[in-house]
């Protein structure tokens, strides 16, 4: 079991997590930041989570840690 | 439960001004953890670019200087000589070492400077307003090729690696990309090659990572990254350029 924690302060919405998230785990928030921006949050209710990190690798803002 | 990935220390814990996916962030991540890995944070000097990238220093958790538009290689060149035992690496994106830096750069390549080059190619002029760049690639339209770049008035797309890698004082040149987490985890150890090679003494090393800015290509963040992939690379193929070490 693994999870992941997006900082929402730092996300600015441009969803590379999303796309690259295997298991399409993370997904579009319907609430609007402190920046404006539509963040993301992570939804495992399934415990699917594998902690492989590719949506860590690709934000470009480094919001996401990895826990496994 | 353990945590596997998190932000690396040599990066401070504050929002970049880069707009939303810019690859900018990425790269800057992934020099702070091979810095991290070596552990040279405490010699590592940087020499941030005029770009968007201009504020590097605010984001880097070790020392950094700022250079004049372009001159970044002449400035490490001056570093590295009087502080050899310190590593010293550039950041430049296409505007700063591919149009006005290019003199620099040729030259402190072919003197074999015993430092390490962070190329980042986005093909356009991002903080000036997204003009096209030395490295803009024919067809695509930015706010002065509205129709396209076109061979005939604009000329053809500089591939500054190549060039580089023709001359004999380089010794490391390889081009990546961050368009997707298997080539990000490339260019880590790409750039890793690259400090290391410093660390050893080999000489200069430069490493083209090609990156996207979806302001001025006026896409998503999602669609330019597979631009990189579908249109980008057919022009800058990926992969070593030149390795002679």
């Amino acid at each position: 079991m693994a999870y992941i924690k997006i900082d929402k302060e730092k996300c600015k919405g441009c969803l590379l997590c999303v796309v690259n998230c295997p298991k399409g785990l993370i997904v579009q928030d319907e609430e609007i930041s402190i920046r404006g921006v539509e963040m993301v949050s992570f939804q495992d209710k399934d415990n699917e989570c594998s902690g492989c990190a590719f949506c860590a690798l690709m934000c470009p803002d480094v919001c996401i840690e990895v826990y496994r | 439960m353990e945590k596997t990935f998190s932000r690396p220390k040599s990066m401070r814990n504050v929002v970049m001004h880069y707009c939303a996916g810019c690859g900018h962030g990425i790269v800057h991540r992934l020099i702070c953890e091979v810095i991290d890995e070596f552990k040279i944070r405490e010699k590592t000097i940087a020499i941030a670019p005029v770009g968007c990238a201009v504020l590097a220093y605010d984001y880097w958790d070790f020392d950094t200087t700022e250079s004049a538009h372009g001159r970044a290689p002449a400035v490490a060149t001056g570093i590295k000589r009087i502080l050899p035992d310190r590593i010293i690496f550039t950041y430049q994106g296409d505007g700063d070492l591919a149009a006005i830096g290019t003199a620099e750069i040729i030259h402190t390549a072919n003197r074999g400077e015993n430092i390490t080059v962070i190329f980042v190619n986005n093909a356009v002029y991002g903080m000036t307003g997204g003009q096209m760049a030395p490295t803009t690639i024919l067809g695509q339209k930015t706010e002065t090729t509205p129709w396209g770049r076109e061979p005939k008035s604009d000329g053809y797309p500089l591939k500054i690696s190549e060039m580089l890698s023709l001359l004999p004082g380089v010794v490391y040149i390889e081009r990546t990309a961050v368009n997707n987490a298997k080539n990000v985890l490339l260019t880590k150890r790409a750039i890793k090659k690259a400090f290391l090679n410093q660390i050893e003494n080999k000489g200069f090393s430069l490493v083209e990572v090609l990156s996207s800015c979806p302001t001025y290509w006026h896409m998503s963040p999602v669609e330019a990254m597979k631009w990189i992939d579908t249109e980008m690379t057919k022009y800058y193929p990926l992969g070593v350029i030149k390795n002679n070490c």
